[in-house]
């Protein structure tokens, strides 16, 4: 690549960043909803669902 | 119509996107392995712009499903407002953080383009001056629905701000047109067909696929998690 190089891979690096961030907090806080869920008697837990399984 | 009636039940919704988001997930992982293999090797550089082009390839994807997030918005809007389905606030609620995500993208990566061709990353054009403030609408959008003790109310008032600034859309759409700006006018939705060749169109939509099929999992996987918040909610409510 070009002497462009910089701006082609920060423009990709913040793409990866911003929507690699919005993925790994959406499954977190599915994770941390279902985990409070379980606690409560409401869901069961990945534990349970993989025994169940 | 009748169908998105039917998905409007969150119980039904979520027995849906639980047997779609496996494969879903699969799907945008090959598309996104594959697309960025055209965007970073196999595609020529432009004979203007040289490699700066593939920058492109996740500029104009992430601003037209950005502007097609706040569409889906104003429409779940509308639902909630005049059908009052209990999934359309839940899906706003979700679909708002990951809207303004993309709008952050389009706006960061065409900063990135801007300084090596127009010498600037920020210029006050009446194109990205429209961008911005669709990603303050979807701020906006995010801080309401979340402002109120009662949720109901805060979606209420969201559901009216994203109807409001769905005109926005179309001022983002023809700025290029309206006034001389220093953006260039619309290359692939165009009268005429796009004016871009195949070398550069087709991975720019595989690209815009692949990103739609991230949009699409994204928000199944936070509308899930809002229907079981909202259940937790519930669940508190009545200990």
């Amino acid at each position: 690549m070009s002497n462009h190089a910089v701006f082609v891979m920060s423009a990709y690096l913040v793409a990866l960043v911003i929507l690699g961030g919005l993925l790994i907090s959406s499954l977190a806080a599915r994770n941390r909803v279902r985990r409070e869920l379980a606690a409560r008697g409401l869901e069961r837990s990945r534990e349970q669902r993989a025994k169940a399984s | 119509m009748a169908d998105l009636h039917f998905l409007a039940n969150p119980a039904r919704f979520r027995r849906l996107s639980q047997r779609l988001l496996p494969s879903l997930s699969f799907a945008t992982v090959l598309m996104l392995a594959f697309g960025l293999y055209l965007a970073l090797i196999q595609s020529p550089p432009d004979y203007q712009q040289g490699d700066t082009v593939r920058i492109m390839f996740v500029h104009v994807p992430s601003a037209w499903i950005a502007m097609g997030g706040y569409g889906l918005l104003a429409a779940l809007g509308a639902s909630l407002l005049i059908w009052r389905h209990p999934l359309a606030a839940l899906m706003a609620r979700a679909a708002a953080p990951v809207g303004a995500g993309f709008c952050a993208v389009c706006l960061l990566t065409g900063s990135l383009w801007g300084r090596p061709m127009w010498g600037a990353y920020w210029v006050w054009d009446a194109r990205l001056t429209s961008m911005l403030l669709l990603f303050f609408l979807y701020l906006g959008h995010i801080a309401l629905s979340r402002a109120y003790d009662e949720p109901e109310r805060g979606d209420r008032a969201a559901a009216i701000l994203a109807l409001v600034g769905v005109i926005n859309l179309p001022i983002i759409k023809f700025s290029v047109d309206w006034w001389n700006t220093l953006h260039q006018p619309a290359s692939v939705a165009r009268l005429g067909g796009p004016s871009i060749h195949t070398s550069i169109l087709v991975p720019l939509l595989w690209m815009a696929v692949t990103l739609l099929l991230l949009f699409v999992l994204l928000v199944l996987l936070r509308t899930d998690t809002e229907i079981d918040r909202r259940r937790l909610e519930n669940a508190e409510q009545q200990a």
